[in-house]
């Protein structure tokens, strides 16, 4: 296996059962996912050496399939960044655009089965995460519905709005890996359970035959404001994979979103005040990197947090604290949840008219190596497209819709909840 | 509304609620960014008032006895444990 690209941060090899749907495939899990007794450092220094004692619950489940885990895929530090540059153990290559980022969070992710390294790969997905590095590497990736996927065992980030999901060379087999980790599961409470409250999964998945390209009929809404102001390469992709789509039978059709406008401040002030709460479990006493015994346990949870956290990290815990501190909670925190209803709102309303709805995934092409880490506000914006689908809870895939300038271009579909066969086949007519 | 004013003290002061050390010119650099993030934060002040509906249902699991991790699987990853138990800080 090359490491050029500096896809994994642990190679390992798990056998997974001797027969089972994913027999003879191999599958790179990325870093924030826990496999026992092989470290899983969420690319941190903070958890360096750290080795979980159990499986997450989608990890028992690969093995089970007969997939064969390959390692532990490189990231964005706790998911921190859409540049995978935030890693503690140095940036992943983007193997179809050299000296270009490879997206992230699950930029090793998406590397590694860019490149062959793997023959599929997961990710996680908070605001973008799966789709970002899907569309700049030049393969699929699908974000979930909230609730199909075990998040049971993912270090967590932002709980209301991540979940793991599939990122494969095409649509026919990240569903196929999705059919293999979907349903319900009794460590995570917020999976959809199978008792006729909903139209949930039953556990027994078959996602990989809606990826028959059959889109005729089909109607693809198209929220300009999740276009205007793109570049204008990938608008031009963008387009043709509309055209394309409008050859084999769909109907496209111009919708209107406007609380998207919202979306980005209201993710991130969701993101980071979750984190703030998550990561306080990082003191360094039961895990991670020790603050020593001076002084007062106060004064060693903020040399552990110092010596352990990466800058982005430290950023996003300080900002999410600001959110809802004393003063500041109403006018940020509750103003976000407003805002993430009012998406809601506004989705429902237009997957009324429409069976997907269809944007740039990301509106640039690969950022160069190095060329965003000194604005993060501008770096935030670029996730404009990506972040509606965590807020309202929704499916949505990116597909490869070919390239600008020799740099791939992603085209993203969202679906209604539960709706992933939908996103599959119109996705699956692409690629 | 106006401008949020964040100077280094107040980055101080969010830094020791979130206990992470800072160094002087992480303060400084933070202070700038912050103040560009929240003014951009701001703009949630235009979201119109939503009736949230939340359809959310209790799940709930028997209270039986399970498998958990042994004492020793638990410690692991500890940095320093003594007799059994993590070593932690001094509370005050």
């Amino acid at each position: 296996m090359s490491s050029d690209l500096n896809a994994f941060i642990t190679e390992a090899t798990v056998e997974g059962s001797a027969d089972g749907p994913l027999a003879g495939r191999t599958v790179a899990v990325k870093d924030n996912i826990s496999t026992e007794g092989v470290r899983t450092t969420c690319g941190s220094a903070m958890l360096e050496e750290y080795v979980p004692p159990y499986d997450a619950t989608v990890v028992e489940r690969l093995t089970a399939a007969g997939a064969t885990i390959v390692g532990k895929t490189n990231m964005d530090e706790f998911g921190m960044g859409s540049t995978t540059e935030t890693s503690h153990f140095g940036p992943a290559e983007n193997p179809a655009a050299p000296g270009r980022v490879p997206g992230g969070s699950s930029g090793g992710s998406a590397a590694a089965v860019a490149a062959g390294e793997a023959d599929l790969a997961l990710g996680s997905d908070t605001g973008g995460s799966i789709r970002n590095p899907a569309a700049f590497c030049g393969v699929v990736g699908l974000k979930p519905t909230y609730g199909l996927v075990s998040r049971y065992g993912l270090v967590a980030y932002a709980n209301s709005l991540e979940g793991i999901g599939p990122i494969a060379p095409s649509v026919e087999e990240a569903a196929e890996l999705l059919d293999v980790v979907a349903g319900p599961d009794p460590h995570d409470a917020t999976t959809q359970q199978d008792d006729g409250r909903d139209v949930g999964p039953t556990g027994d998945a078959d996602f990989a035959s809606a990826a028959d390209g059959d889109v005729e009929g089909t109607t693809v809404g198209v929220p300009r404001e999740l276009v205007e102001g793109a570049d204008e390469g990938v608008v031009a992709r963008f387009e043709d994979a509309l055209d394309d789509l409008r050859d084999r039978g769909a109907e496209t059709t111009d919708v209107s979103l406007p609380s998207v406008e919202r979306c980005v401040e209201a993710y991130y002030v969701i993101a980071m005040s979750e984190a703030s709460s998550n990561l306080a479990r990082f003191d360094g006493v039961r895990y991670g990197v020790s603050g020593g015994y001076e002084g007062n346990w106060n004064e060693s949870f903020a040399r552990s947090r110092e010596a352990g956290f990466g800058e982005e990290v430290k950023r996003r815990v300080l900002l999410g604290t600001y959110a809802l501190s004393a003063g500041y909670h109403e006018k940020y925190y509750a103003k976000a949840q407003d805002a993430r209803a009012w998406l809601q709102q506004d989705v429902d309303e237009a997957l009324s008219e429409a069976d997907v709805l269809a944007s740039p995934t990301m509106p640039v092409p690969p950022f160069e190596r190095g060329e965003s880490l000194d604005d993060p506000l501008q770096l935030y914006l670029a996730d404009a497209n990506t972040v509606p689908a965590n807020l309202a809870n929704l499916p949505a895939i990116s597909v490869p819709a070919g390239e600008t300038d020799g740099l791939p271009v992603g085209i993203q579909f969202i679906g209604p909840a539960f709706g992933e066969a939908s996103v599959i086949r119109v996705g699956s007519a692409l690629a | 509304m106006s401008d949020p004013v964040v100077d280094g003290e107040e980055v101080r002061h969010v830094a020791e609620l979130a206990r992470v050390d800072l160094d002087d010119e992480e303060v400084d650099r933070f202070a700038a960014q912050f103040a560009d993030i929240l003014s951009y934060f701001d703009s949630l002040d235009e979201v119109p008032e939503v009736d949230r509906e939340a359809d959310l249902a209790n799940v709930m699991r028997a209270d039986e006895e399970r498998d958990s991790l042994s004492q020793e699987e638990a410690l692991a990853n500890a940095p320093e444990t003594v007799d059994g138990y993590f070593k932690g800080p001094r509370v005050s």
